[in-house]
């Protein structure tokens, strides 16, 4: 058994009565990945020497009174910067960077003490469905190592799926950190936008992008959100607005409350097992004394083609300050700084990459601004009153996170559009703002992962947690993949 | 299929700072043309009397108190720096 198999909380009462110690959770994570992450690939960096140094400060001055997060090893998705911690965004172009400060979301686990044991693989700048866009690896899924571990957080997925971490963080702008969790059956969440700093997070689509936590089981990521959420005067877009205590919500109790099924999230396009999975979470529900209602999310069909034209929208204004010039990768033998630019671009952004900033310029440039941008921001309001008019009525929305179990490596990644698909059931939840979670719903026939989405009203993390809770309580997947 | 010219994409390219050769061009050119035809999907709405929305929550411009902070360290930003000298970022030569 591994120390892993613990919660967070439990692993706290073993380091208190002293039956383990903090280096003993540092090595327990090294161990393991050095037993799998030849066959995994979660890690693009890790620093040993300087987590085992924290570790013994840590142990040296620990009292009685410590948080939940003293002494945890975590890992952190590779586009939020640390602090003289490689950060490359699993991009050429950020091959040799080192970030010269910490992200807000690295502070806050620092101040929290927990020990960042290395910077997780994921689709360069956070663009993809399977962790195949990296320009290092290609991160494979614990569960069946011929298959995806989903994106852009997958490296984060598949390391807590594999038990080399205990939980890290993800980035969501279009389901990246619920894909990768459903895919990996471990337990993710967006929050809501506006929860938690991005701050330092480098930003692919800023009006979309979350962080957030990844974990193997609902107590454990409501601690952890709890431990980076909040306003952030570093960043004008995260929101004022109170973090409860999410634990406390952890109750097992869902009676009276009221569960909306929209009809779109099981129709085409979703495999039969995948629907079977959520009827029976939905059994699950009702006999814990939730009602279940069907009802219409009329307009998330147009979710894919509206978060295509407004995230890559965004990527390429964003990406434009990647050129050569202050930091990152430049390119040798320009002519003149055009070219230098042009050169530094092309050599350093995978296909994936120039394809979405080329999409975007092409949606921003004269001509096409209202055809493409403008209708696009449009239906984004549209979705989003979808959205409200089910939250008049209803505490949470559930269905399944993705419409398939993970597929395999290197069969869709020449097909973009059919990648894109895999993210039909995320993104009208970022392009809404709402927060939205995956938690494990039991395995495929083939023996994947499946995951129940479980979407709530704006910071209403809380219910989102209890209803996540009551469900994972009560339907008792325990899911753990041979490696 | 709207249909994508390879003079479009080197155009966009060029606007995007990207060097693409021509197999690139076409290739983009294919790709981009089925994307943008599945993004012409949103036509089938109307949309007429529908408000953009660029913010998922009432966002007010905050702006920071107007008085000198210590900006980073010129060591420590000139240390990504490809290239640097005399503390500055060193480029190529823009004018001859």
């Amino acid at each position: 058994m591994s120390l892993f198999d613990h919660k967070l909380a439990d692993l706290h009462d073993l380091l208190h009565k002293k039956e383990i110690t903090i280096a003993d959770l540092v090595r327990e994570s090294y161990k393991r990945i050095e037993e799998v992450d030849g066959k995994v690939q979660a890690f693009l960096t890790l620093d040993e020497e300087r987590a085992l140094a924290r570790a013994e400060e840590l142990q040296n001055k620990m009292g009685t009174d410590e948080g939940l997060l003293y002494g945890m090893p975590i890992g952190v998705k590779d586009n939020i910067v640390t602090k003289e911690l490689r950060t490359t965004a699993a991009s050429k172009i950020l091959g040799n960077f080192d970030p010269i400060y910490n992200a807000t979301v690295a502070d806050k686990l620092h101040a929290a003490d927990a020990i960042t044991i290395g910077k997780l693989n994921m689709d360069e700048f956070a663009m993809g469905s399977s962790t195949e866009n990296s320009h290092f690896a290609k991160t494979r899924n614990p569960w069946n190592l011929d298959t995806v571990p989903g994106g852009s957080s997958g490296g984060s997925a598949a390391a807590v799926a594999a038990g080399e971490v205990p939980f890290s963080l993800g980035s969501d702008t279009g389901g990246s950190i619920r894909q990768p969790a459903s895919f990996c059956g471990v337990v993710g969440l967006k929050p809501t936008y506006g929860r938690v700093s991005r701050f330092g997070l480098i930003a692919f689509a800023s009006s979309l992008d979350q962080i957030g936590p990844i974990t193997t089981n609902v107590e454990d990521n409501a601690y952890l959100l709890e431990a980076i959420a909040g306003l952030d005067p570093n960043d004008s877009t995260s929101a004022n607005v109170d973090v409860p205590k999410y634990r406390s919500a952890l109750t097992g109790d869902i009676k009276g409350l009221k569960v909306a099924v929209p009809k779109e999230y099981l129709g085409e396009g979703v495999s039969e097992e995948v629907r079977q999975s959520v009827r029976e979470a939905l059994k699950v529900l009702e006999g814990l004394g939730a009602t279940i209602d069907e009802v219409s999310l009329p307009h998330s069909k147009y979710g894919v083609a509206t978060y295509y034209l407004l995230s890559s929208s965004e990527a390429s204004a964003n990406l434009a300050r990647f050129d050569g010039i202050r930091y990152g990768y430049r390119a040798e033998n320009a002519e003149n700084l055009i070219d230098l630019y042009k050169k530094t671009r092309a050599e350093g952004f995978g296909d994936e990459v120039k394809r979405r900033i080329m999409l975007g310029t092409y949606a921003l440039s004269s001509g096409y601004y209202d055809a493409y941008y403008k209708k696009a921001q449009k239906v984004r309001t549209l979705i989003k009153q979808d959205f409200e008019k089910v939250f008049e009525d209803y505490d949470v929305i559930v269905g399944p996170t993705t419409p398939t179990p993970a597929f395999k490596i290197g069969e869709q990644i020449d097909d973009p559009l059919t990648m894109y698909a895999n993210d039909i059931l995320t993104i009208p939840v970022n392009l809404a703002g709402v927060p939205g979670i995956s938690v494990p719903a039991g395995l495929s026939e083939g023996g994947l992962p499946l995951g129940l989405q479980i979407i709530g009203k704006h910071f209403d993390e809380s219910t989102v947690y209890r209803v996540a809770h009551a469900y994972e309580q009560a339907a008792n997947h325990n899911m753990k993949p041979e490696l | 299929m709207t249909k994508i010219t390879k003079e479009e994409v080197k155009h966009v390219a060029h606007l995007a700072r990207l060097n693409i050769d021509e197999q690139e061009a076409e290739k983009f050119a294919d790709q981009l043309g089925s994307i943008i035809t599945f993004a012409e999907q949103l036509n089938e709405l109307d949309t007429e009397n529908v408000e953009p929305t660029t913010h998922v929550l009432d966002m007010k411009n905050i702006l920071r108190e107007d008085k000198p902070v210590d900006g980073l360290p010129r060591e420590q930003v000139l240390k990504n720096a490809p290239d640097h000298q005399d503390g500055q970022v060193k480029v190529p030569t823009i004018l001859e």
